[in-house]
């Protein structure tokens, strides 16, 4: 129990749509969502396959905990092999869509090969119909969502959609559920695109049910009394994630210009305070905290653009509320790209939810894309008129909205930072690893997220690892690797369980054990959950490897590895990369070219 | 004496943990497509609000029902089905004003909120206090403290 025993096999190329059983033997190894997908993706692919291609397969998974009063129990992910990076990519995502498809009575959703012409699933419990798109395609995610539920009938159907990013094949178009929550990273949208799948929308009625449900209750309600009373979960309640952008100025780790510096000067303009306090005109940025399914932490922001702003003056349907920033989007947004004008940040926010593409590596890319116009090697008249300038508002919004419909320059966004770079002859001011564009945390200030960085398997990502507590305390890359290594396979664990990794800001690891066991078929003990995670941490390692990856794609750029911080509390420090790396192969169990050694493999069960 | 839901749309952040929690205690199951308690989100979720019976005094569902399927629990207010009775015609659904007693294919019957007989499992599960249980009587002394105290226009200590 906790799962449903039960998966959906779609084959777009034969139009054909059938539930299996839950391979239980996979399920009791991987645990659910991230894991389990990991698994069944390693056996029903080659990892050479081209990402774009009939050959990839993509996996919307759920966890045995999603759907269930565990706290944050919305969460469900969307793996397949990433586009952007060639690697294996898992992005997670919350919302409503995740909870529904399990209620459906489905772990997993497969979808394979290529539909002829565009089309959706509509799926309501057993009855599973593949559709065609037509009026739906090259509709934006706001809009696909509207239709469905009104050609439907069916205000319950939750959605998850690709806006024109992914169908038009931007490299990091994002799969958007429920209008503003997306798996946002590595191109899983654009991987959606390429099958012709527009959406899927689903409403399910069959429930959850879980093993020990008198013992689930006491679990849940005892590790929701932790989380309550968490002065981290205050602080996400109250301040949202964008209370991070103070303390990474402060610290010195906020990326800014492109990572030529590491502090920004205007973040009290875009901060979570920025976003409470009225403007001169009256207006206030935020309007209100939202949760997703589950959640009681309700870390979401709702926010609204004033309406005098030169983004919506004239553009009315933007005067709704809907997604607000984040930590991440205000530091793409923000600080990267120079921008400190709070209302650009939130219209570029919506764009990204609108048109489905996600916000880091969109920031990221503009930022290379700015450095580039600087030193001359993009032409003014490239870019459609607009000066792409370090600071410049109206390039970022205007250029969000391009890239997302792909239009003029936006096209040349749309290739991400990576190509950007090679295609202007600078691939050194790429700012990331495996192709994937860095979060709001610079390599310099903080040691362990760039070996977290350089290691994680979907390429640059600041949630596959958790060593925040380490690097605030120590700036050097000294007994690094272990503590990266074990934090790695606890969040693998997490991110199989359903649940949010926010969590972590209330809850250690007996309270995920507690809700597991009581939940789940079998005895989960921590060290068996732990165990777990390294697993899946390998197993995507393995992929990897078998897609063509190496210890040299274990790599940081030059700027973070020999350009010192020029300010903050890592001034003249750059990373120690070369000295944590051997240290962490060690850690893993790995051979000196990045691959699990054959007792590693043993070990493992793998 | 007895006692309602009170509910507070403001402090909603639409979890849906109500949901869940009336699902589980009806059904044995997590299941929000058989809550009757439902959250409705308006705008990208500018609003989320939460609805459910409010248990009428003179009560359009019980009236209507032509086999006395439903009935009063004296203890807690609540109007009651009674499952063995319920031949599931429906007539309460179209008598009811505000849309809170609904019919459920998979038992052939009609469902609507019972208190749980008089400890909600919403208001317990409900991590904002926007579902609370208070005394009937008096479901609106918060609101009207929070008016009061606004009258109060003498210098504060
Ligand atoms: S549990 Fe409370 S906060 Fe959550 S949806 Fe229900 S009423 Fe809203």
């Amino acid at each position: 129990m906790g799962w449903q025993r039960k998966i959906l096999v779609v084959d777009l190329t034969k139009g054909e749509a059938k539930a299996e059983p839950l391979n239980m033997d996979w399920a009791f190894q991987y645990l659910g969502e991230r894991g389990l997908a990991t698994k069944y993706l390693s056996e029903m692919m080659d990892p050479k396959a081209d990402p774009m291609g009939p050959d990839n397969v993509l996996i919307f998974a759920t966890g045995p905990l999603t759907g269930t009063m565990a706290s944050t129990s919305g969460r469900y992910a969307v793996v397949t092999k990433g586009p952007l990076t060639g690697a294996i990519a898992c992005s997670n995502s919350g919302g409503k869509f995740g909870a529904e498809l399990k209620f459906a009575g489905y772990d997993l959703l497969i979808v394979k090969g290529k539909a002829k012409k565009p089309v959706y699933l509509h799926i309501i419990d057993d009855q599973v119909e593949i559709l065609p798109a037509d009026g739906i395609w090259g509709q934006t995610v706001w809009k696909t969502e509207e239709l469905l539920k009104s050609k439907h009938q069916n205000p319950l159907l939750k959605v998850a959609s690709i806006g024109e990013a992914g169908e038009k094949g931007v490299l990091y178009a994002c799969v958007v559920n429920d209008l503003h929550r997306a798996a946002g990273r590595s191109g899983v949208g654009a991987v959606m695109g390429s099958k012709n799948l527009k959406a899927v929308a689903v409403h399910g009625s069959k429930g959850v049910r879980v093993k020990d449900p008198k013992r689930f209750m006491g679990a849940v309600k005892a590790a929701k009394e932790v989380l309550a009373n968490s002065t981290g979960r205050k602080e996400l309640t109250e301040y949202g994630t964008n209370a991070m952008i103070d303390v990474m100025q402060q610290f010195g780790g906020l990326p800014t210009n492109n990572f030529q510096k590491v502090q920004f000067d205007g973040t009290e303009k875009i901060n979570a305070k920025a976003m409470m306090t009225p403007n001169a005109h009256g207006h206030r940025n935020l309007v209100t905290n939202k949760a997703c399914f589950g959640c009681t932490i309700a870390c979401g922001r709702i926010a609204h653009i004033d309406k005098e702003h030169f983004t919506v003056v004239n553009r009315k349907e933007y005067w709704l509320a809907s997604g607000g920033l984040e930590y991440e989007t205000a530091y793409a947004f923000g600080p990267v790209v120079g921008v400190a004008d709070i209302d650009a940040l939130t219209f570029a926010g919506y764009m990204m939810n609108e048109h489905g593409m996600d916000p880091i590596s969109f920031g990221a890319t503009l930022a290379a894309a700015m450095e580039l116009y600087e030193m001359g090697a993009i032409k003014k008249d490239e870019t459609d008129g607009i000066e792409l300038r370090f600071g410049n508002a109206e390039a970022l919004t205007v250029m969000a909205e391009k890239t997302g419909k792909g239009e003029g320059f936006g096209k040349i966004l749309g290739l991400g930072s990576k190509r950007l770079c090679e295609k202007y002859g600078h691939p050194e001011l790429f700012m990331g690893v495996k192709g994937q564009e860095f979060a709001g945390y610079d390599s310099r200030a903080l040691q362990g997220m760039g070996l977290g960085y350089a290691t994680s398997n979907r390429g640059a990502c600041h949630l596959k690892h958790d060593v925040f507590a380490e690097d605030m305390e120590d700036q050097t890359g000294k007994g690094k690797a272990v503590p990266v290594k074990k934090s790695q396979d606890k969040v693998a664990m997490i991110d199989s369980t359903g649940l949010c990794l926010f969590v972590t800001a209330g809850w250690g690891l007996e309270d995920f054990q507690t809700q597991v066991d009581a939940a789940c078929e079998g005895e989960w003990s921590v060290e068996r959950l732990l165990e777990t995670g390294e697993r899946v941490w390998n197993a995507e390692r393995i992929f990897n490897n078998n897609a063509g990856f190496t210890a040299k794609d274990d790599s940081l750029p030059e700027r973070l590895l020999k350009v010192p911080a020029p300010s903050g509390t890592a001034k003249g420090k750059v990373s120690e990369l070369g000295k944590m790396l051997p240290e962490y192969y060690e850690a893993r169990g790995w051979s000196k070219d990045g691959r699990p050694t054959n007792e590693t493999i043993t070990r493992l069960g793998l | 004496m007895q006692k309602s839901l009170l509910i507070d749309p403001d402090k909603c952040t639409s979890c849906l943990q109500c949901e869940m929690a009336c699902s589980f205690e009806h059904e044995g199951a997590f299941n929000p497509a058989k809550s009757r308690i439902k959250i409705f989100e308006f705008e990208h979720g500018r609003r989320a609000i939460p609805y459910t019976c409010t248990q009428c005094a003179e009560a359009w569902c019980l009236h209507a029902c032509p086999v006395e399927a439903l009935v009063r629990n004296q203890a807690t207010g609540a109007v009651e089905v009674k499952e063995d009775v319920c031949v599931g015609c429906k007539v309460c659904t179209i008598a009811c004003p505000f849309g809170t007693i609904n019919y459920n294919q998979s038992t052939g019957k009609v469902a609507k909120c019972d208190l749980c007989g008089g400890d909600p499992q919403c208001a317990a599960a409900c991590p904002t206090g926007a579902i609370t249980y208070v005394d009937s009587d008096w479901t609106g002394y918060e609101r009207m403290k929070q008016w009061a105290v606004k009258t109060d226009n003498r210098p504060q200590a």
